[in-house]
């Protein structure tokens, strides 16, 4: 059941929000410090960090598909121009040749030298910030540009022109007439990456691999959150429930439609530039259709129309394929040893039939579409409601 | 009609058989369940993997048969667990099965093979080498478009004039009324989802006969190609879709071939990799028909009722 807040419990709501936020990232930066690249616990931190990239990556497809309801499939299109932006403009020039081994470079400059150049250790950071931004606002341009014609399409026929549109994304960027920019079909590499982040402040060296993508997509999932509650994101979901109906009231929908997609667009091309920083390469045969299916599939676990659905369901998703069910592919398993069963491929196989029992079964996800807020406010009525009953 | 075109044309019609065939599955089962069966074209896929593993187990003339009942069981199988459960859910959640029943199957490929290209056992006769109109191409590119148009020809008769296929009309143009009226839905469904496969088996054969393996993604962009040819077709229609697949195989192997085409031509002096692009253009073909004709070449028109 969603509840609907009083202005007394939503006050209540940001505040505890607000300090589980900073609780969390105060941790992460913690954890960033004490567990290094050569412990046995390091799975952890790549969890976080690829948790926090499919985490934005699917509460960005979620604002689309399960808020608006527009059935899109093309958000691996969009995370693949994130990508190969943030790439191209962090590569540092000295590493520009060898990355581009059989093409002339066109774009000669990098974003965290020329700001680092101009003012020091912050402009490296600042660098980065603008690379990101860019990644997501290129991302976002294009979906203005897809979406003029495609939006006027309807659920299935929507679903598969975003698809194509993805794919033609791919196959422009792996065109070797563009290799001057896009280095053709061969992989980017050697940019800003997340395991060089580091910074000193006061003589003490602070680690940032995994603060600052979780940091990125914490920013970004908040801002998705401020936008579906509001106006805009009521419109959204009257357009989801009914498209006629919400016409009627007043919404305009090529405009509102249009809004969503760029805004989705844009969080995707950022997941995509934080995809590559922490990968440390950007190759566009990874960005396939394949990828928009596992992210649908993890919004799909979450709950679709729950945005902290998508986050559990994607941090779920990516500690279960990458961690958890590890030893399915190494041949042991909670203590079974069987390796000719458990050999390469199994967790994948054993996952996949997790996820159609999810799909098949439990069609609601994790958190169907309510709110973790929702369920906190709705165990404190009954709390009160408990207290005074026993009055 | 010069020597350099003609090749491309050939392998063109031949490969647009070839979708031709997996399309009609497509077109079929949105007919009657208004569903994008995302699995079918790794149906496609799993029917080549059985094929390279039967054929390395039994004679050929056992394994052929074995391989289209298989495969037929594999079809019915996913619409009786993935898809009959989900019969009054909403249209996405169906969608989302049919993309869950995809990716398991490929990630079930990926086990079982172990990620390699598995060779496809050469068939005799169909992939001997022949000469006609002074190239040399295998018998397979040349039988391809006639079987198809047979097959078609076949499914047509059968649609338009048997009992099970007047079923299937009827419950393409209401599935509530046609039940009422005593129609048996699931069992037509069935039917439906054997046919697609039947016909989707036959195309891997003649398919990877050409190419030199399968590999667990080999169903993902045959699939999605003969769903666009579904659509440029006008979705639902059954010679739509097979004129779709034909001109999309054309335009398709054109487009590979198309460096060379230009500079015998003198349009351009050098490679420019244009053939980058064979995959894409089904996409901007599928874009430009849903733009300007949304319901395909011979689709029925819809409208929204409040």
């Amino acid at each position: 059941m969603k509840a609907v807040k009083t202005p007394e419990e939503s006050r209540l709501i940001s505040w505890i929000s607000f300090f589980a936020v900073l609780i969390f990232l105060g941790l992460v930066l913690l954890l960033d410090q004490l567990i290094k690249p050569t412990s046995s616990v390091y799975m952890l931190m790549t969890v976080l960090q690829k948790g926090s990239v499919y985490a934005l990556a699917a509460v960005s497809m979620n604002l689309l598909n399960g808020y608006t309801g527009l059935f899109s499939l093309g958000h691996a299109g969009f995370m693949l121009i994130g990508a190969y932006t943030y790439a191209i403009f962090t590569i540092p020039s000295t590493s520009r040749d060898t990355v581009y081994q059989y093409f002339d470079a066109v774009v000669r400059f990098s974003f965290p030298e020329t700001f680092s150049n101009a003012m020091g250790p912050v402009g490296t950071a600042l660098g980065v910030l603008v690379a990101v931004i860019l990644a997501g606002l290129l991302a976002a341009v294009f979906a203005y540009l897809i979406g003029l014609p495609v939006l006027r399409l309807k659920s299935d026929y929507l679903a598969i022109a975003t698809l194509g549109f993805a794919e033609i994304i791919r196959a422009i960027c792996q065109w070797q007439k563009l290799g001057p920019i896009t280095n053709g079909s061969n992989l980017l590499k050697s940019f800003a990456r997340t395991s060089k982040f580091k910074v000193a402040v006061g003589g003490l060296k602070l680690t940032l691999s995994t603060f600052v993508p979780v940091l990125i997509a914490t920013v970004s999932i908040i801002i998705i959150v401020k936008l579906i509650n509001s106006t805009y994101g009521r419109a959204f979901k009257a357009i989801r429930d009914d498209e006629i109906a919400a016409e009627a009231m007043g919404i305009n929908l090529a405009r509102h439609k249009m809004i969503s997609f760029t805004v989705s667009s844009f969080f995707a091309g950022v997941a995509g530039a934080m995809m590559a920083m922490v990968l440390s390469i950007a190759q566009a045969s990874n960005f396939k259709s394949a990828m928009t299916y596992e992210i649908l599939l993890m919004v799909v676990l979450g709950g679709i129309g729950s945005t902290s659905g998508s986050v559990i369901g994607s941090f779920l998703f990516v500690a279960a394929s990458e961690w958890w069910l590890r030893g399915l592919d190494s041949g042991s398993f909670l203590g079974i040893e069987a390796p000719n069963i458990f050999r390469n491929g199994f967790r994948l196989v054993v996952f996949s039939i997790i996820i159609m029992i999810v799909v098949l079964f439990f069609r609601q996800g994790i958190m169907g579409e309510r709110e973790i807020s929702d369920l906190i406010i709705l165990r404190r009525r009954k709390r009160k409601a408990g207290k005074e009953a026993a009055k | 009609m010069d020597k350099t075109i003609l090749p491309y044309i050939i392998s063109g019609i031949s490969v647009g058989g070839q979708y031709a065939l997996i399309a009609i599955g497509y077109t079929m089962v949105y007919g009657i369940l208004r569903l994008i069966n995302f699995a079918h074209g790794d149906v496609f896929m799993v029917s080549g993997l059985l094929m390279v593993y039967l054929a390395a187990a039994l004679p050929l003339t056992v394994a052929i048969p074995l391989v289209i009942i298989l495969t037929v069981l594999l079809g019915f199988t996913i619409e009786r667990v993935a898809y009959r459960p989900l019969r009054t859910a909403p249209r996405m959640s169906v969608m989302i099965s049919a993309i869950g029943v995809s990716y398991l199957l490929q990630n079930l490929a990926l086990y079982i093979t172990g990620g390699l290209n598995k060779n496809y056992p050469q068939i005799p006769w169909i992939s001997d080498r022949v000469t006609v109109l002074g190239m040399e191409t295998s018998r397979v590119t040349i039988i391809t478009p006639f079987l198809t148009i047979i097959l078609v020809v076949l499914l047509v008769l059968l649609i338009n004039h048997t009992k099970i296929g007047m079923a299937m009309r009827a419950v393409s143009l209401n599935f509530e009324t046609s039940q009422l009226m005593g129609i048996r839905i699931n069992s037509v469904i069935s039917a439906t989802f054997i046919i697609g496969t039947f016909l989707a088996a036959v195309g891997s054969m003649l398919f990877f006969t050409n190419y030199p393996g399968v590999v667990p993604t080999s169903g993902a962009m045959p699939g999605l190609k003969a769903f666009v040819a579904a659509v440029f077709g006008g979705i639902g229609s059954i010679p739509g879709a097979v004129i779709g697949a034909f001109i999309i195989g054309i335009c398709e192997s054109l487009i590979k071939g198309l460096d060379t085409i230009l500079i015998v031509n003198g349009t351009i002096t050098e490679q420019i990799g244009l053939a980058t692009f064979s995959d894409a253009f089904t996409f901007v073909l599928l874009i430009i028909i849903l733009v300007f004709k949304p319901t395909g070449l011979f689709g029925e028109k819809t409208t929204d009722k409040v």
